[in-house]
């Protein structure tokens, strides 16, 4: 070994030495200073390297962080969109859902549901249109009730739409009874859209509250559908009949899916309905 | 030949006041868009198909509507023939004569509504139904008029274009 190689030899021990003397902990305070003082440039150090690199990828940074908003703020508009999709299929579901249950709790009834898609242009008068026509087995007369009661019939029918007369047209007639009098009276629209009930018995008696149903007279409509409540009732003695106004048990502003009683054919009395003599 | 978005136009008016204007209420009356939109239509200058429009559109509506397409045959002419008289005297103020024939259309579709109903029998208040249902329909066509007037003015200029004109 030439004295050079010995040289090289004695720095590497005496410096291995020192390292390991200093993480022994034998140099104490010694140490520390050092310690700090390494700790102390090197943050400065990287302090400033950092500013540096923001002075020079922040710009970058920026149109990257807008690039990601634009994307974040179209997924938000998108998960919007299937939120308001969702909330409108639940609704349907749940309108559904209570069909269902009303179908189930009327078997003896054959339905077909049917969204209404339109309403008469002029508002004289109380029609709505729905989305299924004689295609589906729809034929005129035909009752449309929802689970909340008696709707109308079908009045007019092509072969992808039918156009339902509403029990609130003015036109409109049905043969109620009201159940807790035990009585018939006759159920009438009227331009307005108010249902009101004329016939009734001077002698029934009738309180508001009272429910009122299709009776089945007649062979317009089956019997036993709700039709609504009566509020009001007007009876003045030199009158024949008494008169009721009634609460809808159908929210007609809110319609949008129908049953359609499928399996009930109207029946047509006018050939028994005698002749009245001038 | 661009007449022909009459068809397109007043099926798309039909369709509209069928399933959404109608459903925009007040009280119980509410806008009539094909009467707007060929009242609009019959106070530009240059239309001359004004009368085939009003026969276009009372097809239309008479398909949906169940009330008898006389009235609607007979209130939309009336409109265009209102229209047309007070575009030759009116014409420097083309809103005012918007807003007269809004208001001279309704009420004569109303009141031939009014007419018809009596003869087929339907029992109904006069004053009633003039306050819950042709006033605010009133109202409703007003507020539609200004758009539509607008709307139709470019159509018309579309469809007759002042080259072909001169």
């Amino acid at each position: 070994m030439n004295s050079r190689s010995l040289q090289t030899t004695i720095i590497f021990l005496v410096i291995a030495g020192i390292l390991a003397l200093a993480f022994g902990g034998f140099f104490g305070s010694a140490s520390r200073q050092f310690s700090s003082v390494l700790v102390e440039t090197q943050t400065w150090i990287s302090s400033r390297f950092l500013g540096i690199q923001d002075f020079f990828t922040a710009p970058r940074d920026i149109v990257s962080l807008r690039t990601r908003n634009v994307e974040l703020e179209a997924q938000v508009s998108q998960l919007q969109v299937q939120v308001i999709e969702l909330q409108q299929r639940v609704n349907e579901t749940e309108i559904l859902a209570a069909l269902v249950n009303f179908e189930q709790a009327n078997p003896e009834s054959t339905y077909k549901a049917s969204a209404v898609i339109g309403r008469d242009p002029s508002p004289f008068l109380h029609y709505i249109i729905i989305n299924r026509g004689s295609n589906d087995g729809f034929r005129r007369g035909m009752p449309v009730v929802t689970n909340q009661g008696l709707v109308g019939r079908v009045d007019a029918v092509i072969a992808d739409a039918a156009r339902v007369q509403l029990i609130t047209d003015p036109a409109s007639k049905v043969n109620v009874y009201l159940q807790n009098a035990d009585t018939i009276a006759i159920s009438l629209g009227s331009v307005t859209g108010d249902i009101s009930l004329d016939r009734i018995s001077q002698d029934a008696i009738v309180q508001p509250g009272d429910l009122v149903l299709t009776s089945g007279l007649g062979g317009g409509y089956p019997s036993d559908l709700p039709i609504g409540q009566v509020i009001t009732l007007r009876s003045l003695e030199f009158e024949l009949f008494q008169q009721a106004t009634i609460q809808p048990a159908v929210d007609f502003t809110r319609l949008a899916i129908v049953l359609v009683i499928t399996n009930f054919r109207p029946v047509d009395i006018s050939p028994l309905v005698p002749l009245q003599s001038p | 030949m661009r007449n022909i978005i009459a068809f397109p136009l007043l099926a798309l008016a039909v369709i509209l006041q069928s399933s959404i204007v109608s459903q925009v209420k007040l009280l119980s009356g509410y806008a009539d868009l094909p009467l707007i939109i060929l009242g609009a239509w019959a106070l530009q200058e240059r239309v001359k198909s004004a009368w085939q429009w009003a026969l276009l559109g009372c097809v239309f509506v008479g398909f949906v509507s169940k009330l008898p397409w006389p009235v609607y045959f007979i209130g939309y002419l009336l409109v265009v023939l209102v229209a047309q008289s007070l575009q030759r005297r009116v014409w420097q103020a083309p809103l005012l004569a918007m807003f007269s024939v809004t208001l001279a259309g309704t009420l004569l579709l109303h009141l031939l509504s009014f007419a018809v109903l009596g003869i087929l029998g339907t029992s109904y208040s006069f004053g009633e139904v003039v306050r819950s249902i042709t006033l605010p329909s009133l109202l409703l066509n007003m507020l539609f008029s200004i758009p539509i007037y607008t709307f139709m003015r470019d159509l018309a200029r579309w469809v007759y274009p002042s080259e072909v004109y001169e």
